[in-house]
């Protein structure tokens, strides 16, 4: 018998509107969950005090009052843009897809005439939408509440915010897809799970600015890994750390890393299709 | 307790540990994540101290001490209490009902069920911290000091146990209320690893002397390091944690009781 392997149709109309079918439906799905949504952005909140709290006091006891070049203002700004991304971009999302492959429910993905990387991409952009207009939008509103946030100065900012928002997306949906899909070798993903949600939390620039790091290594990490394009280059984005032009570059190195990302998530998925006996058969 | 109550537990811990035992490979995986956790922590605040030379009016040695303090409490009760937070699945499906038609209080059985042996690597870890941090801070240690040095993370484990145990009885009512209590508990966790000195207004007040979390690093720290508060409390409240945690305790048991009375059952 041939191996089941998922049909993929061209990008036409009627798959476009399937896409958007799909989204559309996650965004409903998320936006059902508000008691979660309160009590996502009453932690987000806390944990942003907290930080906001302790890298003040960094600045302040920084050669200057600027945190590795961050001033105050942009340092705050900075912190809550973060606590904002985190549910937007979902770094910690729940080991969805690898609980299905372990239990076999993900035959019902491959069987659809549809590739599964781009569906269940559909399905995270849906999220998203929910996720910009909410966890992204609040803790940025708490944050300028209780402390002097930096307002972006070059009227150009806001729509390469926008757009490294949604790069930074794609990119974490990517790698959280790869990080998944191990589980067809392996069943059980734990281990990899728990790599990323290690190195994501400290080398995304969520935990503190990768510029606290030695030159070397933020340099690496920028090169190597995409990592930075997670929470640190949106974040730059909106408090304007560098001049525009060097800010869309940075923004133009997420798309390549989205671009990369995706095209990895599909290759692993379509060796997946290929070599592997799905559980539950 | 009879001691046939006490064998039961220590049957029901005993079972848990054998059925993660038997994937060898998972546990290894999941005891080094926890110890890579902990060092991401851990990694924070000695990254921070690349850019200030102080934080809060505090040098590196003594905010060291504090994290590790608090790193260490933390871990003993997620090893032992942590497990809680998963209360929310038992109120949400209804699971709770089978817990409490069993003749055995409903808190213990949870808490020996659903034991997490891997988080004992966090508490190795914790516990070599604490040498660490005493060490680089060369404390001047008197018996006295010693007993603080050592009394300190259990007292504060004890405190973040009441704050486990407290803020999981909020899935009684509100049952969608996801990662709420992870910003006492996680929370708690980071504001501990840096002086009360970070931190302003009425965020100090509810969190350091609010909930306690002053009491886990901070106090003790200072005591151990002899010097003074710049918040202005007298040089005893350094020795004061395992009042205020077994303050805290109290008022967990009894939120965990009236919790537990206003519980109803999905139903079918």
């Amino acid at each position: 018998m041939r191996p089941v392997t998922a049909t993929v149709a061209r990008p036409d109309m009627t798959t476009l509107r399937m896409y958007a079918a799909v989204a559309a439906a996650e965004f409903r799905r998320y936006a059902t969950y508000r008691q979660a949504m309160v009590a996502a952005m009453f932690t987000n909140s806390v944990f942003g005090f907290l930080r906001c709290f302790v890298l003040l006091a960094v600045a302040g006891g920084a050669a200057g009052g600027a945190a590795a070049g961050y001033p105050r203002d942009r340092l705050a700004t900075y912190v809550w843009i973060g606590q904002g991304l985190l549910g937007t971009v979902n770094i910690w999302s729940p080991p969805e897809l690898a609980e299905r492959i372990r239990t076999g429910d993900v035959v019902a993905d491959l069987l659809r005439p549809v590739n599964p990387v781009m569906a269940y991409l559909a399905a995270d952009l849906g999220r998203f939408g929910y996720a910009a207009v909410t966890r992204l939008v609040i803790p940025i509103a708490v944050g300028a509440v209780a402390f002097d946030l930096y307002a972006p100065a070059h009227p150009v900012t806001y729509p390469l915010f926008v757009g490294s928002v949604l790069c930074a997306t794609v990119v974490c949906f990517a790698c959280r897809y790869l990080v998944n899909a191990t589980a067809y070798w392996l069943l059980d993903s734990r281990g990899p799970q728990i790599g990323w949600v290690a190195v994501s939390s400290a080398l995304s620039g969520m935990a503190f600015p990768l510029a606290f790091l030695p030159a070397p290594l933020t340099t690496a990490l920028y090169l190597a890994t995409p990592l930075p394009y997670l929470i640190q280059v949106p974040a730059d984005v909106l408090v304007e750390r560098h001049p525009p032009a060097t800010m869309a570059a940075m923004v133009a190195g997420q798309v390549a890393w989205a671009a990369v990302m995706l095209a990895a998530a599909r290759l692993v998925q379509r060796r997946a299709e290929r070599r592997v006996v799905i559980q539950g058969g | 307790m009879a001691d046939g109550t006490l064998a039961i537990y220590r049957r029901l811990v005993a079972a848990q540990v054998r059925s993660q035992a038997q994937y060898r490979a998972s546990f290894l995986v999941e005891l080094c994540g926890t110890v890579l956790f902990a060092s991401v922590d851990v990694l924070a605040v000695l990254v921070v101290f690349r850019v200030a030379r102080s934080v809060g009016g505090f040098e590196f040695r003594a905010v060291f001490l504090m994290a590790a303090l608090s790193t260490c409490a933390f871990a003993l009760a997620d090893l032992t209490v942590g497990s809680i937070e998963r209360i929310r699945a038992y109120v949400r499906t209804g699971l709770l009902d089978a817990v409490l038609v069993r003749p055995l209080g409903a808190l213990p059985q949870l808490l020996a069920a659903d034991v997490a042996p891997k988080r004992v690597g966090r508490v190795l870890f914790g516990i070599g911290l604490v040498g660490v941090a005493a060490h680089t801070a060369r404390l001047d240690l008197t018996p006295a000091r010693w007993l603080l040095l050592l009394v300190t993370p259990v007292a504060g484990a004890v405190l973040f146990g009441a704050i486990f145990v407290a803020s999981a009885t909020v899935a009684f009512w509100w049952i969608d209320s996801g990662e709420f209590a992870a910003a006492l508990t996680y929370g708690g966790r980071d504001l501990t690893s840096y002086p009360m000195t970070v931190y302003g207004g009425l965020f100090r007040r509810v969190f350091a002397y609010g909930l306690g979390f002053a009491f886990v690093g901070y106090y003790p720290a200072l005591a151990l390091l002899g010097r003074r508060d710049p918040l202005g409390l007298p040089a005893v409240t350094g020795w004061l944690g395992p009042v205020v945690a077994l303050g805290a305790a109290g008022v967990a048991a009894s939120a965990w009781k009236v919790a537990i009375r206003h519980y109803r059952s999905t139903g079918s």
